[in-house]
């Protein structure tokens, strides 16, 4: 949620339409293969040594794509591991947690992990808190984002190059830099441990703006135009026509708000850090550890690590493509 | 007439956004500076009607507040050493990717997969890896329960079991593993553009390295690397502008008090530097940090700029 985006969020878009051209390549190889055919006419190499080329680089080849995959097989290994063991974690005992060489499949499932987990950490407020705050900015934060795309693309008025122009600018300054100010305007609109300071900082985001108003403007102005000619209104044209045809810009942009509520830590934790207003993350950071012994129960621990982590991870199964486009031209997390 | 009438309606649809960034956005640029320039400002005392005196105090305070040397040290460490390290795995692995046809949309979404996730989340269950379990952990009459996972791994190619992030343990091991998190967490994003900028550069160069029979790494070397130029800088520059920025990873794995207990602030950054300051109320030197911040990310961007151009092919 912090506002971070990045500066050359354009850079990406020229390498989209980067199609696979599978004819040429054909062609080429007959090319390379034709080359070696030709001298081979030519008396300098004899046909056995031609052989002998193509079964050496043939097995050199093969061993080049064993090692690719080796190689990728390995990091991907790695990938996955601390999932793997987030999993198994959440489903041991905690004494065979302790155990001196950690098993790496729980002996006996422990579900009952997960029952403690909500219990301890109060993962159902967590979640209601967290919910609430992620569908309340995200629907505010589409319907500013769209009035102004709208604006900045089909409507002329003076000044809107250089309007534009300034809000790209603010996209280079960290969010720490509005932080310091934002926290002492949110304390002296008394917004202090309220859901509003976790929302209303964060609607406006520049950079989906931009993207929008990209989107907006592959729109063809003549449909405008005739919407006009027809005495359709504005937010009806908006409502018809932009928005049914814009609707992948604004997948990406609820998904990765919502992702932004659901990994929002150091802005909540400053400003509304109470029983009732607390966001997810910042109570799996503190729910475990009991204060008078210092003792933590992992299992649990990981149990609500789970409970966390898998909303996310059906949003990116189902929306897989969404994600990777919107994250491949912002570089933010959330 | 229908200019006049558009841009009044123009003023009307981006009235929500400009109000709350002229609030949110504007008005901090400008107070961040202004109260980053009155010396020891506090905002609770300004409401009281404190008046502070104009000066660069609190610049001076910040720069000379003991913190803030392991703030930027900390930071600047953990910039320098994990964004070589992940940009040439991530461009390794993309490579590799790129490279292969069976299994490549499978790997692409494991390999993405540390994105979708809850930072605090999957910090702690780094956290928990590389835990160890006991009592009296670093006095002489320690007992342990468990070393934890990643020191028996490693003890299983004998080597002996390391003090992580426990008390006691060393900054080195800290830092460790910092880097470790933060590289498994930085791998994604930098794959996600790599590899899409590998897909974009044209067959024809490497047919044409083909027909030379051009070896593969000088093929890597001398086509690759120079056509994904573009792409590297776009990573390495949002990367030293994240890493500059680090402290959820840190608060994932070591807690609030950003360190092993027992050596609480010993692995604070610039970003943690300027929350202390908010949350203790002294809003000036947190602005002042912030500023400084934002100075420094300013000059390794224009840095890292200056530097691409003359390496950047297009």
């Amino acid at each position: 949620m912090d506002n971070n985006e990045n500066i050359r969020i354009d850079a990406l878009e020229d390498n989209e339409n980067a199609a696979d051209t599978p004819k040429e390549e054909v062609v080429a190889e007959e090319a390379a293969e034709t080359a070696p055919e030709q001298s081979m006419t030519s008396k300098i190499m004899s046909e056995k040594d031609i052989e002998k080329v193509t079964t050496a680089q043939r097995i050199v080849k093969i061993a080049f794509t064993t090692l690719t995959y080796v190689f990728l097989g390995l990091m991907a290994l790695i990938v996955l591991f601390p999932f793997y063991w987030m999993l198994i974690s959440s489903l041991k005992s905690l004494p065979e947690y302790q155990l001196t060489v950690p098993t790496l499949f729980p002996k006996v499932i422990m579900w009952s992990n997960y029952v403690e987990a909500f219990n301890m950490a109060n993962l159902g407020t967590l979640f209601l808190n967290t919910m609430y705050v992620g569908i309340v900015s995200t629907l505010l934060s589409l319907v500013i984002t769209v009035l102004s795309a709208f604006a900045f693309a089909r409507l002329e008025f003076k000044g809107k190059n250089a309007l534009f122009a300034a809000l790209l600018g603010t996209m280079m300054i960290p969010g720490e830099l509005f932080t310091v100010t934002n926290y002492i305007t949110v304390t002296a609109f008394h917004w202090q441990y309220t859901f509003t300071a976790l929302i209303v900082p964060f609607l406006v985001s520049v950079f989906y703006i931009y993207l929008l108003r990209q989107n907006f403007l592959q729109i063809p102005n003549e449909l405008y135009l005739a919407a006009k000619v027809d005495g359709t209104s504005d937010l009806k044209y908006l409502w018809k026509v932009m928005i049914p045809l814009a609707l992948p810009s604004l997948i990406s942009i609820t998904i990765l708000k919502m992702m932004g509520a659901w990994n929002s830590y150091v802005w909540p934790r400053l400003v509304a850090n109470d029983e009732a207003h607390r966001l997810i993350s910042n109570g799996l950071r503190t729910a475990f550890t009991d204060v008078a012994s210092g003792q933590t129960n992992y299992p649990v621990q990981m149990a609500a690590c789970t409970v966390v982590s898998i909303p996310l991870f059906l949003v990116f199964i189902f929306f897989r493509k969404y994600i990777m486009k919107g994250v491949s031209r912002s570089g933010i997390k959330g | 007439m229908v200019d006049s009438k558009q841009s009044w309606k123009a003023w009307l649809y981006l009235s929500p956004a400009l109000v709350l960034l002229l609030i949110f956005t504007a008005w901090p640029i400008v107070n961040t500076v202004r109260i980053s320039l009155l010396e020891n400002y506090k905002s609770l005392a300004e409401l009281g009607g404190a008046t502070f005196n104009f000066g660069f105090a609190n610049f001076v305070n910040v720069v000379t507040f003991p913190d803030f040397l392991t703030a930027l040290g900390n930071t600047v460490l953990l910039c320098v050493l994990t964004v070589p390290l992940s940009t040439i795995i991530a461009l390794l692995i993309a490579v590799a990717l790129n490279s292969i046809k069976p299994l490549q949309k499978v790997l692409q979404t494991i390999f993405f997969l540390p994105y979708v996730t809850n930072s605090i989340a999957i910090g702690m269950v780094f956290m928990t890896m590389f835990n160890i379990i006991g009592t009296n952990l670093g006095s002489e009459n320690q007992i342990v329960t468990t070393f934890g996972l990643i020191n028996n791994v490693i003890g299983f190619f004998g080597i002996e079991p390391i003090n992580w992030i426990n008390a006691g343990s060393s900054y080195w091991a800290n830092i460790a593993v910092l880097v470790i998190y933060i590289v498994w967490d930085a791998l994604p994003f930098k794959i996600l553009v790599l590899l899409g900028g590998l897909q974009g550069i044209n067959k024809q160069y490497y047919d044409a390295a083909k027909i030379d029979s051009t070896p593969k790494w000088r093929v890597f070397s001398r086509i690759t690397v120079p056509l994904l130029s573009p792409m590297i800088t776009y990573v390495v520059i949002t990367a030293f502008i994240g890493g500059f920025k680090e402290y959820s990873s840190i608060v994932a794995i070591f807690g609030e008090d950003m360190g092993p207990a027992g050596a609480g602030g010993r692995l604070n950054t610039m970003v943690g530097l300027i929350y202390d300051s908010l949350s203790q109320n002294m809003d000036g030197w947190a602005s002042a940090a912030a500023l400084i911040l934002f100075a420094i990310i300013f000059v390794v961007t224009m840095i890292n700029m200056y530097v691409s151009k003359k390496n950047t092919h297009y």
